[in-house]
């Protein structure tokens, strides 16, 4: 007869930063309720109160002081807490909080000092840290919605603001298509395997090889409607349209926070359902996965757009829209390494790595663009940063460090990142994917260090406006940015005990 | 099997010819002279006036969207009410959590003056 | 009275036609009510071979996605809706087309 389970089997301890967080979530959203109109800072404290104390245990977590479990899964299966989870834990919780850093005085600014962005960017993140520990194909579809609605709501938060409201239903119209592909996807794979557990999917994969079973093509399809899906998050080319006119239009703070942490979500779910659970999906006797070709080939594709069509961009907001599809092409690399069988550690951990290494420099980079942003969202143009090491020294500085970060150079998180990326790929051989993204990054320098050009060498007057949470913000991502880029072992101490493969 | 649906597609294309055939028929033999008032949409003998299409105020889509979030919850609580026995205490918990989370949903919606009909 | 066996191919056969009558509505469509309404029949493609699928394999796993697509898709309806209501509101229309605010 049918046993009933206990509350004990589900190991909810092992899921603490998550749930600990969306139920802090939950508790915000009624205590905002009853916080005056004037004083949304409490709202504000509370939920970077909230983020911090995630933010710690997953630290501990990761640093193996605390064990939520390793490698256990809870909730019969849907969570894996294991390493991976960590990584993603950390870098999506210092995400959010750095997200309400800038956000705060900004929204002062913008006159639209409500609660409600506080409690939707805790649940976005929520969404982010499901999919990171997702054990099971259901995860990651409601993670992956948990991670998108608040965020379509936080791109037309600036409303009745035209540009807002036009990125906000662009964004849902695509997202929401998106994720219909998605889910036609996991039927599918659900078809061909039976299951949509990742160690059943993985499994079940094995059989189907070994028979040479038809229900092999029913896979290939599952597998590449999945990518499509995944793919619209992640701003992968051919399906990265909407993200220059979500980045332009949403409100700054919002694209700091989402520039990140969409990305951190999509690339840990594509790790997982990818690198995780069809990693042993090897067609008619080739050495690496089926869906490897593929996933290569749209990493090539994404690194050469993004790049080119960054270069004639003249609005700080598009530009970095451009260089963020740049370097979904260069994580899409250590993805498409992870189908070697060989190399999936090694390119998980290349991909957990480029992510820590991205966020801590990309939200700097908005930081910097929110300073110089009017209060009617102008002045985002290229001539904004003009002649600003004239009066604002430090800001210029670290504008440049950014700047040197995404494009690659040494002693940077950034060149960390692409470090392990490339060899992962090297590894894998996947020679001219990696020669492609060196090339690219070439390519990449020109508009990045022209930048820098502009605030050292030419003449202006920027108009900046610090408040003291927007100057910590950036001072933590040139901090992250230079440690990480000074003790590149400090990421790889991280990341080395990632292991992604079932049954190996 | 194919051969299952044959007699549905019987009645299918069975029921597409009459109906064709009918109109064709009375189009062909029956007398036509059109007027005015014949060709004027039947509304009870009343005289038609103002737009087919009507806009609708914008609070019945707001009354709309708040139904069709906690309708749907329903279909969770319909499967766990048939296996409730079964599932015991454990059953008890969860859904506390699930009703607790549609809850605050329920407060917010409250509070911000949702229910609020101007 | 027997009930006639349907065969899973026609299942999804009709999944697969509604699906690509989704996205082709998708692409197609410029009112973004309709768009949306593509998008939903998208989901609900998948949901039939979800339901399909899972009388196939005689375990319960596609019923449970199929649960937590409707939710979602309930979800999307509402915030989908809220952002259409908005637009019409600022720009007095809601073509997809006249969004083009934003250009390269």
């Amino acid at each position: 007869m049918f046993e009933a389970p206990s509350i004990g089997d589900l190991n909810i301890a092992a899921t603490l930063p998550a749930t600990l967080l969306a139920l802090g979530a939950c508790i915000f959203l009624l205590v905002d309720l009853f916080v005056p109109k004037d004083r949304k800072y409490i709202t504000a404290l509370l939920a970077a109160a909230g983020l911090l104390t995630s933010l710690v245990l997953a630290l501990l977590s990761l640093m193996n002081i605390i064990e939520f479990g390793s490698g256990e899964t809870a909730f019969a299966g849907l969570y894996i807490a294991d390493q991976f989870t960590d990584v993603v834990n950390v870098v999506v919780l210092f995400t959010g909080l750095m997200g309400v850093l800038v956000a705060y005085n900004y929204l002062d600014r913008i006159g639209k000092q409500r609660g409600e962005y506080y409690y939707l960017l805790l649940f976005t993140t929520v969404g982010v840290m499901f999919m990171g520990s997702a054990g099971d194909l259901v995860t990651v579809f409601v993670a992956l919605e948990l991670l998108s609605i608040p965020l379509y709501i936080l791109s037309g938060f600036r409303w009745p603001q035209e540009q807002s409201e036009e990125s906000a239903l662009k964004y849902f119209i695509l997202g929401a298509f998106s994720s219909g592909f998605l889910v036609y996807g996991i039927a599918m794979i659900y078809g061909a395997t039976g299951t949509t557990e990742f160690r059943g999917i993985w499994l079940a994969v094995d059989e189907i090889i070994a028979q040479d079973l038809s229900s092999k093509y029913l896979l290939l399809l599952g597998a590449g409607l999945t990518l499509v899906g995944l793919g619209f998050k992640v701003a992968a080319v051919p399906f990265h349209m909407w993200t220059p006119d979500v980045y332009q239009g949403a409100p700054t703070s919002v694209v700091a926070y989402m520039s990140v942490a969409a990305k951190v979500g999509g690339f840990a779910a594509l790790v997982r359902v990818f690198a995780s659970g069809m990693s042993n999906f090897v067609l008619d006797g080739a050495t690496a996965a089926a869906w490897q070709d593929t996933m290569w080939l749209i990493a090539a594709l994404t690194m050469i757009l993004g790049n080119l069509v960054a270069i004639v961009q003249t609005d700080l907001k598009r530009l970095f829209a451009y260089s963020s599809i740049a370097h979904a092409g260069y994580i899409l690399t250590a993805v498409a390494a992870a189908g070697s069988a060989a190399v999936t550690n090694e390119a998980a951990q290349a991909v957990a790595i480029y992510l820590a290494a991205y966020a801590f420099t990309n939200i700097g980079v908005f930081a910097v663009i929110i300073s110089v942003e009017k209060d009617d969202s102008s002045n985002t143009g290229l001539d904004s940063l003009r002649g600003m090491s004239r009066t604002q020294p430090l800001l210029a500085a670290s504008m440049t460090l950014f700047m040197f970060s995404l494009t690659g150079i040494p002693l940077t998180a950034g060149f960390v990142g692409k470090w392990f990326v490339f060899k992962s790929a090297i590894a894998a051989d996947l020679f001219p994917v990696a020669v492609i993204g060196v090339l690219t990054s070439l390519v990449s320098a020109y508009y990045y260090l022209r930048i820098v050009w502009l605030m050292y060498f030419e003449e202006g007057e920027p108009q900046v406006y610090i408040p003291w949470p927007l100057a910590s913000a950036i001072s933590l991502a040139v901090v992250g940015t230079l440690l990480l880029g000074i003790f590149p072992y400090l990421l790889q101490e991280m990341a080395q005990d990632i292991v992604l493969a079932f049954g190996r | 099997m194919p051969s299952d649906f044959a007699p549905i597609s019987a009645l299918l294309i069975l029921s597409v010819a009459v109906s064709l055939i009918i109109v064709f028929i009375s189009r062909l033999l029956g007398p036509f002279h059109p007027t005015t008032r014949k060709l004027s949409p039947y509304e009870s003998g009343m005289q038609p006036f103002g737009e087919a299409i009507r806009r609708i105020p914008v609070k019945f889509y707001r009354i709309a969207v708040l139904f069709i979030l906690f309708d749907v919850e329903v279909i969770f609580f319909l499967p766990w009410a048939v296996v409730f026995r079964d599932f015991k205490l454990y059953g008890l918990a969860v859904m506390g959590v699930f009703f607790f989370v549609l809850m605050i949903g329920f407060v917010y919606e409250w509070k911000v003056g949702g229910l609020e009909w101007d | 009275m027997k009930t006639p066996e349907v065969a899973i191919e026609l299942y999804i056969l009709l999944s697969a036609i509604l699906f690509i009558m989704g996205v082709m509505g998708v692409l197609l469509r410029r009112n973004a009510i309709l768009v949306f309404m593509s998008v939903e029949l998208m989901l609900n493609a998948s949901n039939l071979a979800l339901v399909a699928f899972s009388r196939q394999w005689a375990n319960g796993d596609g019923h449970l996605i199929v649960f937590f697509v409707i939710t979602v898709a309930a979800a999307e309806v509402a915030v989908g809706l809220a952002l259409i209501v908005a637009i019409f509101r600022t720009k007095k229309s809601i073509d997809i087309d006249a969004l083009h605010l934003f250009k390269d």
